[in-house]
C-alpha cells in the first residue's frame, strides 16, 4: 500500500495545480500537458502559496468533472433527495474538493512524470496510463486517469486510479460510511463537509 | 499443543467463520469495536510508532533502503510457497532466485541486485492464495496494532506462520539448513518492516488524516481495494458500471 498512498498527494495536486490553459483534446496529450504544466507551476518558487491555491481552484473547475464526481461520491442516496438538497450538496462538495486539493499543496515534492499509453474503453471513457518514475525515496508509481470524453473537444478527469486504487471509490465509501452510521441523514454529511470547509 | 492440533483448531475456527465469507467484503464484523480499536491504534501510533518512524526517517537514506530491502527479502520466503500454491511457477522461480541473489550478492538482503536483473518480487500471502481460490474476504474488522483485516486475511495471517520458513525457524524453534532463530528475531524483523512502512508514509498518512471526513472508512476502502488488486494480480480496478449513470 506504500506506493499508492505515496501517490495520493501527487495525484491530488496534479489534478488542480495548473495554469489557466486550454489543453489538447486528445486524452493522452491532455493529461501530459496538464501534468507538465502542474509540475512547472508547483516548482515555481516565485509564486506564493496563495496564488498557487487560486490556480488550483480555477483549473480544477475547468478540467475535473467535479459535478459528476460529487454525484458519484454521494452514492445511491442521491436518488432519494430533492433538487434543493442536491444543489446544496453540490455546492458543499465543490468547496470540499477544492479545499482538499489546496491543503495538500505543501506536500508536493518534484517528481518525474510520464504518460505511457492511452486506451479508449468506451465511447465515454479513455483511460490514460501514466507513471511517476522511481526515485531514491520511492518506487515507481502507476497512475491511471479516467478521462470522460463524451464531448471530444473537452475531456474531463473523473477519477484517478493510483496503483489500482480508485480515489473516487475511496471517497464514495467514506461518504457512504458517514451516511450509514447516521441513518442516511444527509444533514450529518453536510455538517461534516461544512466542518471541513470552515476549519 | 502440538502443530497438528493447532492446525485442526485453526481450520475449525476458519470453517466456523466461513459462514460470513460470502458476505460482502465491505460488511463489518463488529464496526463499533473496530472503530474503537482503530482509535486505540491511532493513539498507539501517535505515542509510540510515529515518533520512532520520525527518528528512523532521520537515518541516512542508505540505511533506510537497506532495512527495507532486508525485510522485503525475508518476506520473499513466504511469497515463494504462496506462488507455488497459486500455480504461478514462473513467479515462484523468480521470487526464489531473487531471494538467493539478494541473500548472497546482495549481502544478506540489504542490497537488491535481483531487481536490477529484472527479477520481480511481489509479496504474496495465504490470504491472497485463498482469494485466488475463490474464497471471499468475509467481513472486515480491525486488529489491535496489526490494523485492518478480514476473516480470510486474518485466518491467512495465522496460517502464514506455519508456511513461512522464517517464522518456522524463529517462532517454531526449528532448524533449517543449520539456521535457527528466536521469537525476538521474528518480531524484530516484522517490527522493522512496520517502522519502514510507517516512515515511508509519514507525509501521506498525515495528509490522509487531515483530509478525511472519516479516516476509518477511507483506510477500510484503501485496504479492501488493495487486497482485491493483489489477489487478481491486476493493476486496474476500473468498474464501468459504477460510472454508467453519469454518462449523460
Amino acid at each position: 500500500m506504500r506506493k499508492l498512498i505515496n501517490s495520493l498527494v501527487f495525484a491530488a495536486l496534479v489534478l488542480g495545480s495548473t495554469n489557466a490553459f486550454s489543453y489538447d483534446p486528445d486524452p493522452k496529450i491532455f493529461i501530459n500537458e496538464l501534468v507538465s504544466d502542474a509540475i512547472k507551476t508547483l516548482s515555481d518558487k516565485n509564486i506564493s502559496k496563495a496564488d498557487k491555491s487560486k490556480k488550483i481552484e480555477i483549473i480544477a473547475l475547468e478540467n475535473v468533472d467535479i459535478n459528476a464526481l460529487g454525484m458519484y461520491t454521494l452514492g445511491s442516496i442521491r436518488k432519494t433527495l430533492d433538487q434543493d438538497t442536491i444543489k446544496k450538496y453540490k455546492s458543499l462538495f465543490e468547496k470540499y474538493f477544492l479545499k482538499s486539493l489546496t491543503s495538500r499543496l505543501t506536500d508536493y515534492s518534484e517528481q518525474k512524470f510520464e504518460v505511457v499509453s492511452a486506451e479508449q474503453k468506451s465511447e465515454n471513457y479513455t483511460i490514460v496510463n501514466s507513471r511517476i518514475a522511481e526515485s531514491s525515496s520511492q518506487p515507481e508509481i502507476k497512475i491511471n486517469w479516467r478521462v470522460y470524453i463524451k464531448d471530444p473537444s473537452k475531456p474531463l478527469i473523473r477519477d484517478l486510479i493510483v496503483e489500482g486504487l480508485s480515489l473516487a471509490k475511496t471517497q464514495k465509501e467514506e461518504f457512504s460510511s458517514i451516511l450509514n452510521s447516521n441513518n442516511n441523514d444527509i444533514k450529518i454529511l453536510f455538517l461534516k463537509l461544512e466542518e471541513f470547509i470552515n476549519n | 499443543m502440538d502443530l497438528k492440533k493447532i492446525i485442526i483448531l485453526i481450520t475449525a475456527i476458519f470453517l466456523l467463520l466461513s459462514t460470513s465469507l460470502r458476505a460482502e467484503p465491505e460488511k463489518e464484523c463488529f464496526e463499533k469495536v473496530s472503530r474503537n480499536i482503530f482509535k486505540f491504534n491511532k493513539g498507539f501510533d501517535k505515542a509510540i510508532f510515529r515518533p520512532i518512524a520520525v527518528g528512523y526517517n532521520k537515518l541516512p537514506e542508505r540505511i533506510k533502503t537497506g532495512t527495507g530491502n532486508f525485510t522485503s527479502n525475508i518476506g520473499t520466503l513466504l511469497t515463494v510457497p504462496n506462488h507455488v500454491l497459486q500455480g504461478n511457477w514462473r513467479l515462484a522461480g523468480e521470487s526464489g532466485a531473487s531471494f538467493l541473489i539478494n541473500s548472497t550478492i546482495g549481502v544478506l538482503g540489504f542490497g537488491n541486485p535481483a531487481a536490477k536483473m529484472g527479477l520481480k518480487n511481489q509479496q504474496e500471502d495465504i490470504g491472497q492464495t485463498l482469494g485466488s481460490y475463490g474464497f471471499g474476504a468475509g467481513c472486515y474488522f480491525v486488529l489491535p496494532i496489526l490494523g485492518p483485516t478480514t476473516v480470510r486475511d486474518s485466518f491467512g495471517r495465522v496460517v502464514d506462520t506455519f508456511i513461512d520458513p522464517f517464522a518456522n525457524v524463529t517462532l517454531g524453534d526449528r532448524e533449517l539448513l543449520n539456521i535457527s532463530g528466536s521469537d525476538i528475531d521474528y518480531y524484530s524483523v516484522n517490527g522493522a518492516s512496520a517502522i519502514d512502512f510507517r516512515a515511508d508514509n509519514m507525509t501521506n498518512l498525515d495528509s490522509l488524516e487531515k483530509n478525511s471526513l472519516d479516516m476509518y472508512a477511507a483506510m477500510k476502502s484503501l485496504y479492501l481495494q488493495n487486497r482485491e488488486k493483489k489477489i487478481s494480480n491486476t493493476f486496474s480496478s476500473l468498474d464501468e458500471d459504477d460510472w454508467s449513470e453519469f454518462n449523460k
